[in-house]
């Protein structure tokens, strides 16, 4: 056990200091009580098990997909049902699926125990983000119960999704999934920043943040400047729709083109977004399970901010086939291929680190490993497409959807798995099946692969993506059909680990706080921490807390243990600055969420509503902001100003 | 084995990944025209890079996890880390980050190079072709001097072998793709905006293309061909397309003409020299000559002629040529009249 | 702390301020992450108001000029009040209430005034925004100001009434900084605005 791990014993003084924290903290339970949370901890679960659920609705679009392309001429699913289908799968693994889980999730339960902290900082603003996206996540999928899915593609090309080519509601759905979600992201953007930049643990200088935080901080940056174009193109989309302006009408002076570059401007750095918080996942799992620190944690991290800086530099490589200037077209070829010099740095770290370490094959570390497995080849596939005249061939074919399935799996979804297997024990406090994890890996690998190998020569051999289907006459259909069958392994892999994940809440063996010999900070707290994460709130020494902790290294006291209040910390070399209250549990955040989805929703049938329903907005905005009594008398006690 | 398995699936995958895509008349890697094959030298040079950088990646982190393995669970606090040992290695980075740079280098200029190879031919007198995209086939207009002169077609081109063609792309309605992957890479034809490009064929040969950029319903079936053939062959086509096909002679025919002119058909088609002119359809005045119907979907026989005329909805769902129920002999006289349009 | 009941050194932080301003205090960070936000907003639109301009010969295409009287109009009071919103500010981090009562009703009813000049720039662009898409990018350019604009003077009425009919602590003082510092950004995206809505259309 090192120094800063806590553990249960406790003198009688002690513990009633922690029933009093207790009681302070923790948020009531209850059906009515459920919708007044505001730790973080929940809200990330909440977040983990909605993106999850998305994650496998997703999954099950994706394999009706596949039944339909099995055979050519098929006539399973009809072309209508098809592309509503297939644009739900990509708007859900996308929008619902990949980034709430690999940002939004892991960051709010994983950022504030990683800098030592007891909450995220705006608690009822991460309630409300929550709320938010499951309403934008739902309407989607209402839309598909009711016939009126989305059928435009994720990405909603005008003028085919325009009013003259998609009437009805079915893109509006769809624009409007975006706003929710995306307004969701932008919010935990926010909290996520300051918490790891205002609320670090005492002696957690910039240069000692873990790298998984790190990695969260500049997602959380390309969120905030990258999705504000995805909400805007939306939204002009939708007044296109309903209120007749002309930002992509040719005829009136519009351009259909603006729009693809409003949404690539967003759509590639969304990319990364996802891809990021993998890497930093790898990182966490490669230094841990090979016993050693990272090797080359300051070119992890320029690397990482290397890979956001141009990873808004570069999404003309969506759009080489409009045939735009030449010379335009070669700088963005050149900017994809600068962010394979930042990807390979990471790469080489890893192996490097791997190659120094003493490797322990757990079931995070084969996930893990699974990583250079596929994302590099994804990666790779990648280098051939930032090449226009490859591209030419390849774009919109079956290549590109082996690509970023390649990417987007072996970079998002094979990593994640491992960070479950990894901080499963912590959240429930029990560890999952390792011999069933196994399984689970090895089904979904093979699975994986020969669902998606097979797509690399499909499109080659010209077999475009979108398509309900293929005449019998192209040499598609035994490719296609082995692509089905990955599906059944991958879908088995998926089962297994569901049921691995019900038998372990029962049966798994118990963790203990810290059972991979971990470094960082939410591994020296007890599994699951208690509401308030820490009882003694810890201070770091090195980059690797746990690793580097003095003997007796100190702790922090002085807190004010009658209300939710936190240290802040200072930016640069985190000395203790000041002290925060944060709010109580509340159900403003939900009835904000409400009233938000109320406006949301109704500008997608009228414009007419759009006043009175910013109002009720206005009116719980109010209600959140207006200050109570009690507590502030309190805080007017006890107030020290700053000099 | 265990542990090597994924090297050798790879290895096999890549292996198949070599072969893929060399055969098929739909395919990039088959090219019969001077800039697809330009794309694909480029492809390979691309493609031997990226498999030599994933062969070396994958030994380096399969020897590494091998040498390293250790089957002890040792949570305790790792022992610091060898100072003088990382420094070797931040050296071994340094040499993969330079090779790298190296490699992205060559791709970058090799692409460069090809790009503007590939973006037009020279010649004072192309064949010039307009493309025009529609939900879901291909308007296809051959520029001639004289307006007279100039022919219409549908989801069929021919092209001369051995001579520059510009194919200038536009698009009535919403964003199509423009890709016969044997001859060229894609482009899309866009509302809006006026694109050309440039092909050229090497050998006789018919080469089918699709729709590359999800257009709605039937983007599935918004197929085309390209018919490379000798350039005699091909003028003869052109000056016979030029033609107005002579009024149908038989009774049969004849009345299969006026069945036409009675029906809708009249309000979507042309059939020049019929009084037919409308242009929400394909020209028909040809139809006859054609290999396929309804954008490569359909063999231009005569049962799926009466098919595609009966119900073009269960052949197509969704296109945009409403269901015709015409009486057997109407249609029969219809379909014998459509086949005189040689 | 390897076991609780065990001594271990103490790093004491009771003494440290509960009331901070500028980058110390966790609401300006929660402001200035949203004028990044906003800001990112606004520079995208911008940016595609000059994108629409390359793909039509004429600017304005089909209007005529926009009216410049109210924009300036607006553009001078907003600029001028900055100095009372410094004031403020200032007062604000002293925590002196009198003078931050009285900041906040003055620019509150700046704020006001802003907002009814606002209304008459919309007839004076002399374009519908479903015109074309000139009208469409002028129109949600400055609506999205306008929303803005209407959002910060609800907010300063807001804390104007909390400031007189609620108990009074710290907090409400960094409330009131912030809320300084966001009208910089209401000044700011103005000048930016003005000069697309107003200036861009001659210019170019
Ligand atoms: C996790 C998501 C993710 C990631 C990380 C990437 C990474 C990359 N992507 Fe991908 N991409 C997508 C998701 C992703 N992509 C998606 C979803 C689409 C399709 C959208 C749609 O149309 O629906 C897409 C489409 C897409 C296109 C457009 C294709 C088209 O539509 O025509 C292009 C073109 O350039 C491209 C390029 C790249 C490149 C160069 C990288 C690079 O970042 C890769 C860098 C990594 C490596 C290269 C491997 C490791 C490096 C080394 C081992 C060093 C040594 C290497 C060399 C010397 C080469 N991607
Ligand atoms: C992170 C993103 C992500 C992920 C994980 C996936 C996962 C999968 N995708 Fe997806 N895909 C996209 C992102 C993603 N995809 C995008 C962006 C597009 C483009 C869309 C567009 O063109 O607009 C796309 C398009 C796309 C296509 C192309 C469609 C077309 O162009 O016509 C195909 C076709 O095979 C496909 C297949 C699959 C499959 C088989 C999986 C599998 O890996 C799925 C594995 C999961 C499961 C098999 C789930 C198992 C479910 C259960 C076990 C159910 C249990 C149920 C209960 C307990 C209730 N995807
Ligand atoms: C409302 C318009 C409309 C009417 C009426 C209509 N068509 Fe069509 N027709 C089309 C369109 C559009 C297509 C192209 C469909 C596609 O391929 O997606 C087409 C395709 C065809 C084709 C195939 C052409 C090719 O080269 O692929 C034939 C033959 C045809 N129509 C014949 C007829 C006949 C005969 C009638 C009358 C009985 C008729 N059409 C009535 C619009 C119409
Ligand atoms: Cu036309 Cu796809
Ligand atoms: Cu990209």
């Amino acid at each position: 056990m090192t120094p800063l791990e806590q553990s249960g014993t406790a003198t009688a003084v002690e513990t009633s200091r922690l029933e009093k924290l207790e009681r302070i903290w923790r948020d009531p339970s209850g059906f009515w009580g459920w919708f007044t949370h505001v730790n973080h901890r929940s809200i990330g679960k909440r977040y983990m098990v909605t993106a999850f659920a998305f994650f496998l609705a997703g999954g099950v679009l994706a394999a009706l997909m596949r039944i339909q392309l099995a055979r050519p001429e098929n006539h399973f699913l009809s072309p209508d049902l098809y592309n509503q289908i297939f644009t739900v799968h990509g708007s859900t693994m996308m929008f619902l699926f990949a980034v709430p889980m690999m940002f939004e999730a892991l960051a709010v339960y994983l950022v504030p125990l990683m800098v030592g902290n007891r909450n995220i900082c705006f608690p009822r603003l991460n309630a409300y983000s929550y709320y938010v996206y499951l309403v934008g996540g739902l309407l989607l999928y209402s839309g598909l119960f009711t016939n009126t899915g989305p059928d435009v593609g994720w990405f909603a090309y005008v003028p085919l999704s325009g009013p003259d080519f998609t009437p009805g509601k079915r893109a509006d759905i769809w624009a409007q999934m975006i706003t929710f979600t995306e307004l969701s992201a932008l919010a935990v953007a926010v909290e996520v920043v300051i918490t790891a930049f205002k609320m670090r643990a005492p002696g957690m200088s910039l240069n000692r943040i873990p790298i998984f935080v790190w990695g969260m901080v500049i997602v959380a940056f390309m969120v905030i400047f990258a999705m504000p174009a995805v909400m805007l193109s939306s939204t002009m989309l939708l007044m296109d729709r309903t209120v007749n302006t002309h930002f992509f009408n040719q005829a009136e002076g519009g351009d259909p083109i603006l729009y693809q570059h409003l949404f690539w401007f967003f759509g590639h750095p969304e990319v990364y977004i996802i891809f990021i918080p993998g890497t930093a996942i790898v990182s966490t799992i490669i230094s841990t399970f090979s016993r050693r620190r990272i090797f080359g944690y300051t070119a992890i991290l320029l690397a990482m901010v290397a890979t956001a800086f141009v990873g808004f530099g570069l999404w003309v490589h969506h759009m080489f086939a409009t045939g735009l200037p030449q010379m335009g077209q070669s700088f963005f070829t050149a900017a994809s291929l600068m962010v394979v010099i930042a990807t390979g740095t990471q790469v080489f770290c890893w192996l490097v680190t791997l190659w120094t370490g003493k490797v322990i094959l757990k079931p995070p570390m084969l996930f893990a490993l699974a990583f250079f497995f596929v994302f590099i080849m994804g990666g790779l596939t990648g280098v051939l497409m930032a090449s226009v005249p490859v591209d030419l061939q390849i774009h919109d074919t079956f290549f590109i959807v082996a690509h970023f399935h390649y990417v987007l799996i072996g970079g998002a979804v094979f990593p994640l798995f491992g960070a479950l297997y990894y901080w499963m024990p912590k959240i429930t406090g029990r560890l999952l099946n390792e011999a069933a994890g196994k399984w689970h890996f090895w089904l979904f690998f093979i699975g994986f692969n020969m669902t998606f190998f097979p797509m690399h020569i499909l499109g080659l051999r010209g077999m475009p993506r979108r398509v309900y289907t293929y005449p019998t006459s192209m040499p598609w259909g035994n490719l296609n059909f082995l692509a089905t069958l990955g599906v059944v392994l991958m879908t088995a892999a998926v089962l297994i680990f569901i049921a691995n994940f019900f038998w372990h809440l029962k049966r798994g063996e118990i963790a203990g706080n810290n059972p991979w010999g971990a470094s960082t900070l939410e591994w020296a707290t007890t599994s699951p921490p208690p509401v308030y994460n820490f009882a003694e709130l810890p201070t770091v020494n090195g980059r690797d807390a746990l690793w580097d902790a003095l003997p007796n290294q100190p702790i922090v006291e002085g807190l004010e243990e009658d209300c939710r209040q936190v240290l802040m910390t200072k930016v640069m070399d985190a000395d203790p600055d000041c002290r925060h209250e944060f709010p109580g549990p509340s159900p403003v955040p939900i009835l904000a969420a409400i009233a938000t989805s109320i406006f949301f929703i109704s500008t997608i049938f009228t414009a007419k509503l759009f006043f009175p329903t910013i109002i009720l907005v206005g009116i719980t905005l109010l209600i959140w902001y207006w200050p109570k009594r009690q507590p502030s008398l309190r805080r007017k006690e006890r107030e020290i100003w700053e000099q | 084995m265990r542990r090597h398995g994924p090297f050798l699936t790879m290895a096999l995958y890549l292996g198949l990944l070599l072969l893929a895509g060399c055969h098929g008349n739909q395919a990039a890697l088959n090219s019969k025209g001077i800039q697809a094959a330009r794309i694909e030298r480029l492809w390979w040079l691309m493609f031997s890079i990226i498999l030599g950088v994933y062969v070396i990646v994958l030994a380096w982190a399969g020897t590494a996890v091998f040498r390293a393995r250790t089957h002890r669970s040792e949570n305790e606090i790792p022992p610091q880390v060898d100072p003088i040992a990382d420094q070797r290695m931040t050296r071994v980075v340094g040499v993969a980050i330079g090779a790298t740079v190296v490699l992205i280098f060559v791709m970058l200029t090799s692409s460069v190079v090809t790009g503007h190879a590939i973006a037009n031919l020279a010649s004072k007198n192309p064949v010039t072709i307009d493309v025009i995209g529609h939900q879901w086939w291909w308007e296809v207009h051959y520029e001639a001097t004289q307006a007279d002169q100039t022919v219409i077609t549908a989801n069929e081109i021919h092209i001369p072998v051995g001579q520059p063609v510009v194919i200038k792309t536009a698009s009535q309605d919403v964003i199509h793709s423009f890709w016969a992957p044997n001859l060229h890479g894609k482009r899309d034809l866009i509302p809006g905006y006026q694109n050309a490009l440039w092909i050229e064929a090497d050998e006789e040969g018919t080469f089918r293309g699709q729709c590359a950029e999800f257009c709605g319903h039937q983007h599935a079936h918004m197929g085309f061909f390209v018919v490379a053939e000798s350039p005699e062959k091909f003028q003869a086509w052109l000056a016979h397309q030029v033609s107005t096909p002579p009024p149908p002679s038989d009774p049969i025919a004849k009345h299969g003409e006026e069945v036409f002119l009675s029906h809708p058909c009249v309000m979507c088609h042309t059939i020049r020299g019929s009084g037919a002119g409308a242009k929400l359809g394909p020209d028909l005045t040809h139809i006859a000559s054609r290999m396929t119907i309804a954008a490569a979907t359909l063999p231009n026989t005569r049962g799926n002629l009466a098919g595609w005329i009966l119900d073009s909805q269960s052949i197509k769902p969704g296109n945009k040529m409403p269901p015709n129920p015409l009486k057997s002999d109407d249609l029969n006289a219809l379909l014998t009249y459509l086949e005189t349009l040689q | 702390m390897g076991t609780i009941n065990q001594p271990r050194p103490v790093l004491d932080v009771s003494r440290t301020p509960t009331v901070v301003f500028g980058h110390r205090s966790v609401i300006w960070w929660g402001q200035f992450g949203l004028m990044l936000i906003e800001g990112t907003m606004f520079a995208i639109f911008i940016a595609t108001y000059f994108f629409l301009r390359t793909r039509d010969t004429d600017w304005p295409p089909g209007f005529s000029l926009p009216a410049l009287k109210w924009g300036t109009i607006n553009l001078s009071i907003l600029i001028l009040s900055a100095i009372p919103n410094q004031w403020l500010k200032k007062k604000s981090e002293e925590g002196q209430l009198g003078a931050v009562r009285i900041g906040l009703i003055a620019m509150s009813l700046i704020a006001i005034v802003n907002c009814a000049i606002r209304a008459l720039e919309f007839p004076s662009l002399n374009c519908v925004w479903d015109g074309n898409a000139y009208g469409s990018a002028t129109w949600t350019l400055i609506g999205f100001h306008t929303f803005h604009l209407v959002t910060d003077m609800l907010d300063t009425v807001i804390l104007t009434l909390v400031m007189f009919f609620t108990p009074i602590e710290g907090r409400r003082f960094e409330d009131v900084s912030v809320n300084s510092v966001y009208w910089y950004f209401i000044i700011l995206t103005w000048i930016a605005t003005y000069l697309v809505i107003y200036w861009a259309p001659r210019w170019l």
